[in-house]
């Protein structure tokens, strides 16, 4: 296929420059400067898509982001595949890929056709909630049937190669748009010294003027643009931003930009570049000059490929040199689409008529076209086209003054492309992203941005200032307001010259009306995307959709990626003409970020793979490592999980783990736990207030264990805190608690009690701590320093400064195990050295490293709970069976005092915290099973708590479990039932979690 | 994403380096066992979710650690002001709404209350 709609001369194109692409597996040729559309229109391809809910084939409407039926899956391999790219806004480069999103088997001959006729009736709207309600099983298939039909294009299956990045920035103004009234403000901003941002959705800047035969200064308008982007780039505060679409404006000045790179130029970014880039502006002063969307009309089968906006097919003749058609019928309500049929008619084709719903139009447009011999019929509409794969012809009657009733005979006219106009509708989405709704204005016969809270400022097209003098106006004075807000001078800017164009008045147009009612006539689109007609929105008024956002939820129009850019104004037009109101009164819906898709590439930017989330390490990482440990994530930290040696189960590895540790020696890695140092003369008197129990008596030299609860008495972090002097404790908290913990007591301290004096500092990452536990840790810690740590000078809940390996060390006697313990912990940067060290001298006692898995089972067969598995943010301490660690009597109501003892707290059938031995020794209760007490009682059975902990002992040579059962600690002894889902019962009867050792003599040794 | 001037570090930041705490001016009670349920539960749970001017507590997590208050417009997202721990807001909403908020005590406003508890303890 030749480029045979591609015209000699003109455009904005490089026709030396001969690009090659695949569209459809079908390769054709493009020029350098084409986008995507523009080079399909070149060569003539009118079908890009089928239409949602009625398969229609469609075409290229539009020119820019308002597109909304050529959407594209583009990539030329399964990796770089980017779902619903519009190609009007994709930049065409040498082997570009690009396929219709929809149409099955092809768009060309599309099966579904036929099934979407049945598809239609069947998706009247409403239909999600009419036709999809019932039966609920049938889903599935309405799903995929719907997903096929909708094209909602298709996720890359392999890894994305490319790289994407984020940006920070800040800025005095950030001017979003670079027509006319952006690059005045820029080049005002600049001149003035200000850090300038303007970023513009295009290739190149200079918005509308490069789609005009505008002159300015007598000159092409092109050259004034070249000017002014010369010497925004001169200055260094200036950031010119190109490809990059302003997507969404947040609280605070915040707007996020992104940014293609290189995606415009191949498939894949060339290697080391950035592919795709968001910027996340901070921004003192917002300039918005978004310009505006010329709104189409809405007429019988105003989707047949060849009925396209106005001004887009002025964009395609004057910016590409594209004609996209031979013989044209341009539709208006305004005398500014003139243009187009002035620029068909120069570009050497035909202009069968201008259909003109005004009886007289009046101006220097209209004129020119009456210069050219260009056929004007006045009072009239079209109001249905025909042909099924592109426009053949249209039928056009004139119409009565209010324009919504046909009054004469219909004449048939030849034509292959539809132009129309009814005006045009300022870009505003990003002015209502921060909540301020949008503004009806007569005059222009759109929406205007309403009053914000926001630092922004509108020039231009989105204030309903159309022409090009009145642009360049309002960028000088937008940019000299934010500039006097910013105490900078107004420089001296001179504005370019421009034409002088009158305008005649434009009619209020919306709908232009069949002979046939609505609901009888051809069907008239107003949201193509979407496959709204405005027989669809009359029906959802009459339905009773009053509000335009329930009319909207109704038919689907402005869902999804369209965000109603081309469509939603006569969607309301229409709705406030079938409610008999005014379009004010009816409203409009508010457009939501973003304004375009956003990749997810872009989104992520670098923080994938490796760089998801922070990972965190202890000192002695490397050997567990080199050990072949399994690890588990607990909050950010990589733990050794258990150590497999040869071809071990996990299971059997615990096993082994469990025994080394009761019959020898085995050893933790516990660096993660939580530690937070705290000084000051109150520190002792602060954490009577915010564990428990009480700590006016420890002394110097001594541990304690302390359960934190909230101010409703229920535990949320527990721990062991050791005097190391007078007025300075050490604080330890579960590993995923810390960062909460820290946060907590800050919380109080600053808020409740400043006049307390105390300091808290998160010491975590100081230290390595190794927890050696067993009957011959004391004779292997004897071996690593000359201090004595006999059982008299170093009881159970002492710690003692030491010397361990050679390195200075507090050693803690505490146990999780119940068996003999010290924590010995060290300076962070030491602990791989005591670590190895102490298994040079461990070999004798067959130190046996073990991982969280092993501690688990351990501490489970001692019951001691775990904070966070053992506990849910609904039990306090009593419920736990850990009256001993409450204090009751001290002076001070501790925090969760209060809670515990309130009515609900008191009860007696409270669940409560039990051991559970499972009448067969063998079996290992799932963590979470209900239990209930009778097992054949109907359903849905009364519950009576679930299992916490589960696990097999080896010690033991039997299952241990913990969980709670409502009044547990009043039925020692009693039987409880677990009904599994694999329809088993598990019977266990319910006694102390304490499995092991109940005197704890294993720890006093 | 909001911008926040930290009046501890005395410069704005952006939101991720802070955390929101609730509603600011939340006195715990200064005798907890005095308290029936029903006004411990008061102070644990019930808060308010005016349409409008809203008294927040944020902390500069990722920053200096510190607390503090923001007065915030809950339609707008507006932080009409920022102030320290023990300091009094000088954006208030109107005192019919804040009567009607809820109700602590018989004769002075909730707010009055909090104000003097919350600057008690500072002192
Ligand atoms: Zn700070």
């Amino acid at each position: 296929m030749s480029q045979r709609n591609r015209l000699q001369n003109g455009g904005r194109i490089d026709r030396s420059k001969s690009l090659t692409f695949t569209y459809n597996g079908k390769l054709l040729k493009g020029y350098a400067g084409d986008t995507l559309a523009s080079a399909l229109l070149a060569n003539g391809v009118d079908i890009v898509g089928r239409s949602f809910k009625y398969s229609r084939p469609r075409g290229i409407v539009a020119a820019g982001a308002e597109e909304p039926n050529a959407i594209m899956q583009v990539g030329a391999t399964e990796a770089t595949q980017i779902p619903n790219v519009r190609a009007t806004q994709q930049s065409l480069y040498d082997g570009l890929v690009a396929g219709t999103t929809n149409g099955w088997p092809s768009v060309e001959t599309d099966l579904m056709e036929y099934v979407g006729k049945i598809g239609g009736k069947m998706m009247p709207p409403g239909f999600y909630y009419k036709t999809f309600m019932f039966p609920q099983s049938l889903w599935g298939t309405y799903e995929s049937y719907i997903r096929k039909a909708a094209g909602l294009g298709r996720a890359p299956q392999d890894t994305d190669p490319d790289i994407y990045d984020k940006m920070n920035q800040h800025c005095d103004v950030m001017i979003v748009g670079a027509g006319p009234a952006g690059l005045v403000a820029a080049l005002t901003a600049a001149r003035a010294g200000a850090r300038v941002i303007i970023a513009d959705e295009q290739n190149e800047f200079g918005g509308s003027l490069l789609s005009s035969t505008e002159t300015l200064d007598g000159k092409p308008a092109a050259e004034w643009i070249a000017s002014v982007v010369q010497e925004l780039a001169s200055f260094d505060d200036v950031m010119m931003l190109t490809h990059s679409q302003v997507n969404g404006y947040h609280d605070h000045n915040f707007l996020t930009i992104q940014q293609h790179c290189t995606d415009q130029f191949a498939d894949r970014a060339p290697n080391g570049q950035i592919a795709q880039r968001l910027h996340r502006v901070r921004a003192k002063w917002v300039v918005l000059a978004t310009g505006a969307h010329e709104r189409p009309l809405v007429y019988g089968n105003n989707d047949v490929p060849g009925c396209m906006v106005a001004n887009a097919v002025s964009t395609y003749i004057n910016r590409y040199g594209v004609a996209p058609g031979i013989d044209l019928v341009l539709m208006t309500s305004n005398d500014n689409a003139y243009r187009t049929a002035l620029d068909w008619h120069d570009a050497g084709r035909n202009v069968v008529a201008v259909v003109d719903s005004r009886k007289n139009p009046q101006g220097t447009l209209v004129d020119a076209a009456r210069e050219r011999g260009i056929s004007i019929l006045v009072g009239s509409g079209v109001i249905e086209a025909h042909g099924s794969k592109r426009v053949t012809s249209v039928s056009i009657a004139p119409l009565n003054d209010a324009g919504d009733a046909v009054v004469g005979a219909i004449v048939k006219m030849k034509a292959d492309t539809v132009a129309t106009s009814g005006g045009w509708s300022p870009v505003i989405h990003l002015s209502c992203h921060t909540g301020a709704r949008p503004v009806w204005n007569d005059a222009i016969l759109g929406f205007t941005p309403g009053a914000t809270v926001q630092k922004q400022l509108t020039a231009g097209a989105i204030n309903g200032s159309f022409t090009t003098a009145n642009a360049l106006n309002e960028g000088l004075s937008a940019a000299c307001e934010a500039l006097s807000h910013l105490n900078l001078t107004k420089p001296d800017v001179s504005l370019p010259a421009t034409q002088d164009i009158e305008e005649g008045e434009a009619m209020a147009l919306f709908h232009i009306p069949h002979t046939k009612p609505t609901s009888k006539a051809p069907k008239q689109f107003v949201d193509y995307q979407n496959d709204v007609t405005a027989a669809g929105i009359e029906l959802a008024c009459r339905e009773g959709f009053e509000s335009i956002e329930h009319v909207k939820r109704y038919t689907a129009m402005g869902f999804g990626t369209d965000q109603g850019k081309l469509g939603n104004i006569n969607g309301m037009a229409i709705a406030a003409k079938t409610l008999n109101q005014t379009i004010p009164q009816t409203g409009t819906t508010i457009f939501r970020p973003n304004y375009t898709p956003v990749t997810f590439g872009a989104i992520v930017g670098r923080d994938c793979g490796a760089l998801f989330d922070p990972k965190r390490y202890t000192a002695m990482h490397s050997w567990h490592v080199e050990h072949g440990a399994k690890f588990e994530d607990v909050g950010l930290w990589k733990r050794p999980w258990y150590y497999p040696q040869g071809q071990e189960t996990m299971q059997e590895s615990l096993n082994r783990e469990c025994l080394a540790v009761r019959e020898s020696a085995g050893i933790l890695d516990a660096s993660t736990l939580g530690k937070i140092d705290i000084q000051g003369k109150d520190a002792r008197e602060f954490l009577g207030r915010v564990y428990s129990n009480a700590w006016a008596k420890l002394a110097v030299g001594k541990c304690r264990y302390g359960l934190m609860c909230g101010e409703d008495g229920m535990v949320f972090d527990d721990g062991v805190t050791s005097c190391l002097a007078e007025n300075h404790f050490l604080m330890t908290t579960t590993t995923g608690g810390a960062a909460h913990v820290l946060e907590w007591l800050e919380i109080y301290h600053q808020t409740e009690w400043p006049e307390m004096e105390v300091y808290f500092t998160s010491v975590t990452d100081h230290w390595a701590t190794m927890t050696i536990s067993g009957p011959n840790s004391r004779k292997l810690l004897e071996k690593l320093t000359d201090y004595d740590v006999s059982k008299d000078n170093m009881a159970f809940m002492d710690w003692k400064p030491m010397t361990v390996a050679g390195v200075p060390a507090r050693v803690f006697r505490i146990s999780f195990t119940g068996e003999l313990s010290f924590e010995i912990n060290v300076q962070a940067n030491y602990g791989l050295h005591v670590w190895k060290a102490l298994f040079e001298h461990g070999k004798a006692f067959n130190l046996t490293p073990y991982g969280t898995e092993t501690m688990h089972i351990l501490r489970a067969e001692k019951g001691f709970i775990i904070a966070g598995q053992d506990t849910d943010g609904s039990v306090h301490p009593f419920d736990l069976g850990m009256s001993w660690a409450v204090s009751m009597q001290k002076p001070f109501s501790f925090i969760g005092k209060r809670g515990m003892q309130r009515e609900d707290c008191v009860r007696a059938d409270r669940k409560q915290l039990v051991g559970l031995k499972t009448i067969d020794p063998n079996v290992v209760l799932p963590e979470g099973a209900q239990g209930v007490l009778d097992p054949k009682a109907s359903i849905p059975m009364p519950m009576v708590g679930h299992v916490t902990s589960s696990y097999w002992s080896a010690n033991l040579n039997r299952s241990v479990a913990m969980g709670f059962v409502k009044g547990g600690l009043d039925k020692m002894g009693e039987r409880v039932f677990y009904p599994l889902v694999d329809g088993r019962v598990v019977e266990a009867e319910i006694c102390s979690p304490v499995f092991l050792d109940p005197k704890g003599e294993r720890q006093h040794v | 994403m909001f911008y926040i001037y930290c009046p501890h570090c005395c410069e704005h930041r952006e939101e991720e380096e802070f955390h929101a705490a609730g509603q600011a001016h939340i006195p715990r009670p200064l005798d907890p066992d005095a308290c029936t349920d029903k006004e411990w539960g008061e102070y644990m749970y019930f808060r308010k979710n005016p349409r409008g001017i809203h008294h927040e507590l944020w902390v500069h997590s990722a920053g200096c650690r510190k607390f503090f208050n923001i007065t915030r417009d809950t339609q707008t997202y507006e932080i009409k002001e920022v102030y320290k721990i023990g300091e009094k807001p000088s954006v208030v909403a109107n005192a019919v709404e804040v009567q009607n908020s809820h109700t602590q005590n018989s004769s002075k406003t909730p707010l009055e209350n909090t104000l003097e508890s919350q600057s008690g303890a500072t002192l």
